[in-house]
């Protein structure tokens, strides 16, 4: 036996970390005409292993705030303030302009210097100076992205920011992986030839809860990131599902269907007292915590279909939220608690939407006909999904006003079930 | 990028040498019977990220114990050939056509008192995932509350349900969807 064991862990880990080198690409797959104009000029650079610029340039575009633009079309490509003509920028139809310098500080190691211009201004509006090892260069690059984007938009920038994810591969290993927001730098967090789903992020970024059918039969773990630990914390006979952590990080609200049908109920994560939240005789599912903590919205089929209803997480008088369509499920709140991201399934077209939580007025944002899985971006610009085309699963994300769409491809086997980081 | 390393090692994988086929057209060849029984005998190390669900015991060859119970659960005309129930969109109602598979496979449990099964179900991929878990548990369990009423025994029948994520049929048009609408009988070694 330890013999078999000992073989599978290397057939296991190479499949690891084949999966984890994994090449992705993004492609922008519907532009804004309303974006701001801003040029990224290449940073000068001597033989830095990531292209600094190239990031900064994928990332603000990825946004839809910003129309980029083409390198190509730079007169000139200056990386000192001086050598600036701002009127010759102003002139190409610049709002802003970004350049920059990675100098190579000793061995792996580089000086990163940005300065961000008003063009019609003709002054700096922000810069900094950092310094990165050659591993990091690609993280500094998001970092430079993110303090762009805030004193640009004044919204918090999502660049260095990580999603989780599960995969499926041609021969049905399911992976949970984590990754940079572009989709780089992909890492294995489990893997099993049973299903593994929903994977969910504590509040403070550090573990991740999910769903496994490793032993034949639903259970949710929850893992530490560092060091690989994890415990399992619900295993009751049934369904063990769609785990989602209370804002403070004490609580995890999840579905189990222990007393008959599937129902919404709260884990106390220390005490492990478990407090059932809803009562209905049919589908409750899909749990999704307000900001505040106070109340949970879930997926419910009380009605004949799917629809999304909302709870006191303290339990209580359980509310309809959702009254056009069919079909609404997995749904989850911005984190101003603003705005509600759900699927909206109509006939065989399923699309992402958004519920304004004051008007209650319902965007559909993307044109389907398979998006599921919605996810919101901290800062709320951004909704991470996953999509199909064919017979492909891939990621894709949409800005709240459904006006920029990218999707992120991954060469090897389907994407499901995102989840951006907190 | 510590961190990486460190994750990588502690990956955690669950990967079974089952003799699991990429194509699973055939209901009848489910991979859901290959481990049942003796696929779980690894709880006390679950927790420890060391690849503690790797197991060699779930080696059992061909999971389709059925075939092996006799020779009606091959004979196409005999009812106990067929192992799978198929259902219409969003709905968990038995359709009348498979009422007489479901009182075949009740009246050999009902005379064969020992013999367990699980039944698994599942959804197509349409919708949101873990509603599909739920959608496919009332699948099953619709097709255990009829065996019940037979007089098949509690102890009898497991269920779970799989959602939409172990598809029979790959593709995402009706032909495909209609195939994974479904509850699969599956018979458990004694």
């Amino acid at each position: 036996m330890i013999f078999i064991r000992a073989i599978l862990w290397v057939v296991v880990l190479g499949l690891n970390i084949q999966n984890s080198f994994a090449e992705l690409n993004i492609e922008i797959t519907q532009g804004t005409e309303s974006a701001t104009p801003l040029a990224i000029v290449p940073f000068g650079s001597d033989s830095a292993p990531v292209n600094v610029s190239g990031v900064v340039n994928a990332d603000l575009e990825r946004s839809g705030y910003f129309k980029m633009m083409d390198e190509r079309a730079m007169s000139n490509q200056p990386s000192t303030a001086s050598a600036i003509n701002f009127k010759e920028w102003q002139g190409l139809g610049q709002n802003y302009m970004v350049i920059g310098q990675v100098v190579s500080a000793g061995p792996g190691q580089y000086n990163v210097q940005f300065q961000l211009f008003d063009v019609y201004k003709s002054g700096q509006i922000l810069g900094y100076k950092m310094s990165s090892s050659g591993a990091d260069l690609r993280k500094t690059a998001h970092y430079i992205s993110d303090l762009i984007f805030e004193k640009l938009t004044g919204k918090k920038g999502v660049f260095g920011g990580r999603i989780a994810y599960v995969t499926t591969n041609s021969q049905r290993v399911h992976q949970v992986q984590i990754a940079d927001a572009d989709g780089y730098n992909p890492l294995t967090v489990a893997s099993s030839i049973e299903p593994l789903m929903s994977p969910a992020w504590s509040p403070d970024g550090k573990k991740l809860a999910y769903v496994s059918f490793e032993r034949k039969t639903a259970a949710i773990y929850i893992q530490t990131l560092a060091s690989g630990e994890r415990v399992k914390v619900a295993e009751f006979p049934g369904i063990n599902g769609a785990p989602a952590w209370s804002p403070d990080g004490t609580r995890l609200a999840l579905t189990l269907s222990k007393d008959g049908s599937p129902d919404i109920y709260v884990l106390n994560l220390s005490s492990r007292a478990l407090t059932k939240l809803s009562k209905s005789m049919a589908i409750d599912t899909e749990p999704s915590w307000s900001p505040d903590g106070s109340s949970i919205v879930f997926t419910s089929n009380r009605g004949g279909n799917p629809q999304i209803y909302v709870v006191s997480s303290q339990g209580g008088q359980e509310k309809r939220l959702t009254f056009s369509g069919g079909y609404n499920a997995s749904a989850s709140f911005s984190a101003d608690g603003r705005s509600l991201v759900m699927v909206q399934g109509s006939g065989n077209n399923y699309r992402i939407a958004v519920m304004d939580m004051g008007t209650h007025a319902v965007n559909v944002l993307t044109s389907g006909p398979s998006d599921e899985s919605p996810s919101f971006a901290p800062n709320g610009s951004m909704i991470l999904y996953a999509a199909k085309k064919g017979s492909v699963g891939f990621l894709s994300a949409v800005s709240l006003d459904g006006k920029m769409q990218q999707k992120i491809v991954f060469n090897s086997g389907e994407v499901r079930e995102p989840s951006w980081a907190p | 990028m510590k961190l990486n390393k460190t994750l990588l090692a502690f990956a955690i994988s669950a990967v079974f040498l089952t003799a699991c086929t990429d194509d699973e057209k055939d209901a009848s060849l489910t991979d859901g019977s290959q481990n049942s029984a003796s696929g779980i005998n690894d709880a006390s190390t679950n927790g420890l990220g060391n690849g503690s669900g790797i197991n060699g015991s779930g080696l059992s060859g061909n999971g389709d114990y059925a075939s092996t119970l006799g020779p009606e659960f091959n004979d196409p005309n005999n009812p106990l050939s067929k192992r799978t129930i198929y259902f219409m969109l969003d709905s968990s109602e038995v359709m009348p056509d498979f009422i007489p598979v479901i009182n075949a496979h009740a009246q050999y449990l009902v005379a064969n008192p020992t013999q367990k099964i699980t039944l698994e179900g599942n959804t197509d991929e349409r919708g949101a995932p873990e509603y599909n878990i739920a959608l496919g548990e009332q699948r099953a369990k619709s097709v255990a509350s009829m065996m019940k009423i037979q007089g098949v025994s509690e102890s009898q029948v497991n269920v779970v349900s799989y959602g939409e994520e172990k598809p029979a049929a790959f593709g995402n048009d009706e032909s495909a969807w209609e195939k994974n609408r479904r509850t699969e009988i599956v018979y458990l070694p004694k």
